[in-house]
């Protein structure tokens, strides 16, 4: 059996003291060890951005990349390795806008992994920018008179491109948040999580303003009603819901199935040189 | 001895890719050598476009821009290639007659017999077999090979339509046509560059390729997700160039061989990930099929313009592999040696092409698969008690596993790391982690070939060359030394790191490189401090041929 502790990382945190971003680690380490999950069983990748230290704090394997190119390796490590229980943690700047085409491209493909964003509304670590979720008129520092671009709906996006789990937590209940994580990583297809987590130092929200308006899915929710889900997932301003706002449970068939199916199924890595045979028989037919 | 070269032109959408194909074929069963290319234009309909063969009954993998016969689909084409007809030179057309001119209606007999003009380019096949002395049985073969997944009745008038440009074109060609093809007992491979760069790789054990198509490149993952099941090999047609280098890089850090290929634009796109396979000391392949820049510049057209982009790509300081094979036997290995020393060494290479090299079918004798030593260059867990992905020894190299291979993690960083690959502030080890990095390109240096060294005894004026030129360079040397022309050649593929090598003082060195700038010239000057008297550059998008590179050398 995993202990908690065996996720402990000695790495000196770089997060601001107080940062909703712990509530988050906390959240995915008891996800983790209510799914007996090793630390070499596990894979982290993430890109750049406050959010994308996690993984350093988080004892696992993890590959840390560039901004916004999280999702590209995360689904070829899938692919190679289907066994591995492969994880993005990654950021609203990191994933929506430096990534947003892979943010994309990933739903239609459908791999075997699960997306954590830390949506706070801001660029962090760059101190204080608009991301692409920032509300409409929200002031920055560096959009000074406010922000002219419409936020994007993310949730919506994912929901309509075929995304069959979408969920959103809050950083700040870490019980809920590490039941969402369970639900999105036991799920077999792309899962979505998006967290909304108050940035301390620079968001435009405050943690109370979230409180105000956050509330929890009913139980007599349908998550598997596809309608109700584009409500719920275009709902923002008043009221935010949290919880599993979509789940489609007639299984999607998975990036890589069809390879599975046709040419090899198993570990990649398993196949190891080719035999010189099969080569000498494709030469064969330049003659 | 023989060696004749002819230009099959029409429009796009008229099917000369298709004669061209098929007779190059037929010579090449027949046992003859044969090297094809192609210049066209980036259209899929209408335009003028040709497909070049040279066929000789020895050694040669060079374009010969003079031909002997021209065969062209319309008038256009006709009035656009007739200046590169020899003074002797034969042309097949569809309305013209006169002294060197073999009318043969295409469309007409198409039109006429088969009622669809689409069967014209075959027609033209079966002329043109006729006018080189080709054996119609052997042509037949061929043909039903091509059209033998559209049916029996489709594959029968195909071989109708070039019975009867055979029939029509034999009439005309007494007294003027003098070759004549007899099958020889030989048996070579016709293969293009990219399908030699794919094969190389499913030979070296790759397993996934990701990539967005990008002429001239596109031909290496179509033959690989084409033949998957036999390779098994994964591929994806990634949304853009910056996911398909980072699939492979996730790729080749979940344990198996990847690559990646793109053209000038989609290379650019990649180069941060470049940087990335740098600093997370990933190995992965990258070919840059280069084509005429800048920007979109002539997409379907060939240049050498990229090098010393291909060579200082990546932003920071780390070491990476440079190759540029010259032909498909060269791509072949090359490819497989670069996912080698990738591996070894723990860096991104690059395989540098062209569209010349790329498309062009060349004739190889023997692939020498036997040459090709793979290894797998991953540490043993078991042997490991304390794993850091980043531990630094001697020899900059530390021991490689995948996630999940064994209890160890791993765990890499684009940020500066630590022996874990935890990220770190720590300006010392900063210090000791670039240096590690670096090591390994000094260690890499050591098993560089060094250039290819032709006719250089004696010789007082030497071509320097790289990449896909070697044999049209070597075939310019072969010819001014007919005429006592005291010159020799050296030709790089192997780019960076460059060999130790000596430069004699006394030679006067020219670089032949299709680029304006001369930027093989840049990179000796930088690296063996050498002075180059002149450079031979070709930038107007077509390969470098033997006869414009002495027409360069002579008169400047």
């Amino acid at each position: 059996m995993v202990k908690l502790e065996d996720y402990s990382s000695n790495i000196e945190n770089q997060w601001c003291p107080g940062c909703s971003n712990f509530g988050i680690l906390t959240a995915m380490k008891h996800a983790l060890l209510a799914l007996d999950k090793n630390p070499e069983e596990i894979c982290l990748v993430s890109g750049i951005g406050q959010a994308a230290k996690l993984p350093h704090y988080l004892k696992c394997n993890f590959f840390n990349g560039l901004h916004g190119r999280a999702l590209p390796i995360a689904v070829s490590i899938n692919i190679v390795n289907p066994e591995l229980t492969t994880i993005v943690v990654t950021g609203d700047g990191d994933c929506y806008g430096e990534g947003g085409n892979h943010f994309l491209h990933t739903i239609r493909r459908n791999p075997d992994i699960t997306l954590i964003v830390h949506n706070n509304q801001i660029y962090g670590l760059t101190k204080g920018q608009a991301s692409p979720t920032t509300d409409l008129w929200d002031k920055t520092r560096l959009q000074f008179e406010g922000v002219e671009l419409e936020p994007l709906l993310p949730l919506a996006t994912a929901l309509l491109h075929g995304c069959s789990f979408i969920a959103r937590g809050y950083a700040g209940d870490i019980k809920h948040l590490s039941e969402l994580f369970l639900e999105a990583i036991r799920f077999k297809g792309f899962s979505y999580v998006d967290v909304i987590q108050p940035c301390i130092s620079y968001g435009t929200h405050t943690a109370s303003w979230y409180k105000e308006r956050m509330y929890k899915l009913p139980p007599d929710y349908d998550f598997n009603n596809k309608g109700e889900a584009l409500v719920k997932t275009t709902e923002w301003g008043e009221k935010i819901p949290i919880g599993i706002l979509y789940r489609n449970d007639k299984q999607r068939r998975l990036f890589g199935d069809h390879f599975k199916e046709t040419t090899f199924n198993g570990k990649l890595t398993e196949l190891g040189f080719p035999p010189h045979k099969t080569i000498i028989e494709m030469m064969e037919e330049f003659r | 001895m023989i060696d004749i070269s002819m230009i099959i032109s029409g429009s796009a959408g008229q099917g000369i890719q298709t004669v061209g194909y098929i007779l190059a074929k037929t010579a090449s069963k027949a046992g003859y050598n044969v090297f094809s290319w192609q210049e066209y234009e980036s259209r899929i309909r209408g335009g003028s476009n040709s497909y070049r063969i040279r066929i000789s009954d020895y050694p040669i993998n060079a374009p010969f821009v003079k031909a002997d016969i021209l065969l062209s689909l319309d008038k256009k084409s006709n009035e656009k290639y007739l200046p590169l007809l020899k003074e002797d030179g034969i042309i097949l057309d569809e309305h013209q007659t006169g002294k060197r001119i073999i009318n043969v209606p295409f469309v007409g007999i198409a039109q006429q017999t088969f009622r669809n003009k689409l069967f014209a380019n075959v027609v033209a096949v079966g002329a043109l077999g006729a006018v080189i002395g080709i054996d119609p049985d052997s042509l037949n073969k061929v043909i039903s090979s091509q059209f033998s997944r559209k049916g029996e009745e489709i594959v029968s008038k195909n071989i109708a339509a070039a019975a009867e440009g055979y029939r029509t074109a034999r009439k005309s060609c007494e007294g003027i046509c003098s070759w004549i093809l007899p099958k020889i007992e030989q048996q070579y491979y016709l293969i293009s560059g990219n399908e030699a760069l794919a094969l190389g790789a499913a030979a070296a054990g790759c397993r996934f390729m990701a990539a967005y198509p990008m002429t001239p490149s596109t031909g290496i993952i179509t033959y690989l997700s084409k033949h998957k099941d036999r390779l098994k090999i994964f591929t994806e047609q990634a949304e853009d160039e910056i996911a398909a280098i980072n699939m492979a890089i996730g790729a080749s850090y979940a344990g198996v061989r990847s690559m990646t290929a793109s053209s000038g634009g989609g290379f650019a796109l990649m180069v941060e990930g470049i940087s990335l396979a740098g600093m997370t000391e990933t190995p992965v392949v990258i070919v840059l099929g280069q084509r005429p820049g800048p920007a979109t510049g002539l997409p379907t057209r060939t240049e050498q313009g990229d090098l010393l982009f291909a060579i200082n790509a990546g932003h920071g300081e780390f070491p990476k592999l440079v190759f540029a094979p010259s032909d498909p036997k060269d791509a072949f290995h090359k490819i497989a040696r670069a996912f080698n020393l990738a591996e070894k060494y723990q860096i991104p290479a690059v395989i540098l092409t062209d569209q010349h090299l790329a498309d062009s079918y060349f004739t190889v004798d023997n692939f020498e698969l036997d040459n090709i030593v793979n290894k797998s260059y991953l540490a043993d867990p078991d042997t490991i008690e304390n794993y850091r992905r980043y531990q630094l020894d001697h020899t900059g190299i530390s021991p490689a596993l995948y996630p999940g291979q064994s209890q160890h993690l791993v765990c890499c960083d684009s940020d500066e790391h630590d022996e874990y690959g935890h990220i770190t502030e720590d300006l010392e080890l900063r210090k000791r982690m670039v240096e590690k990095r670096l090591k390994k390109f000094e260690l890499l240096r050591h098993e560089i070939m060094l250039p290819e060294e032709y006719q250089i005894s004696g010789a007082e004026d030497v071509f320097i060359s790289w990449g896909s030129s070697k044999n049209a360079v070597f075939e310019a040397v072969d010819k001014l030394r007919e005429n006592k022309t005291k010159v020799g050649a050296i030709h790089f593929t192997e780019l960076m790191p460059l060999p130790e090598y000596e430069f004699l003082p006394e030679k006067n060195y020219y670089t032949v490189e299709s680029n304006a700038t001369g930027q093989l010239g840049k990179l000796l000057r930088i690296e063996y401090s050498i002075n180059v008297k002149n450079h031979i550059t070709c930038y107007n998008g077509l390969p470098l041929d033997q006869e414009y590179i002495i027409e360069r050398f002579l008169h400047g």
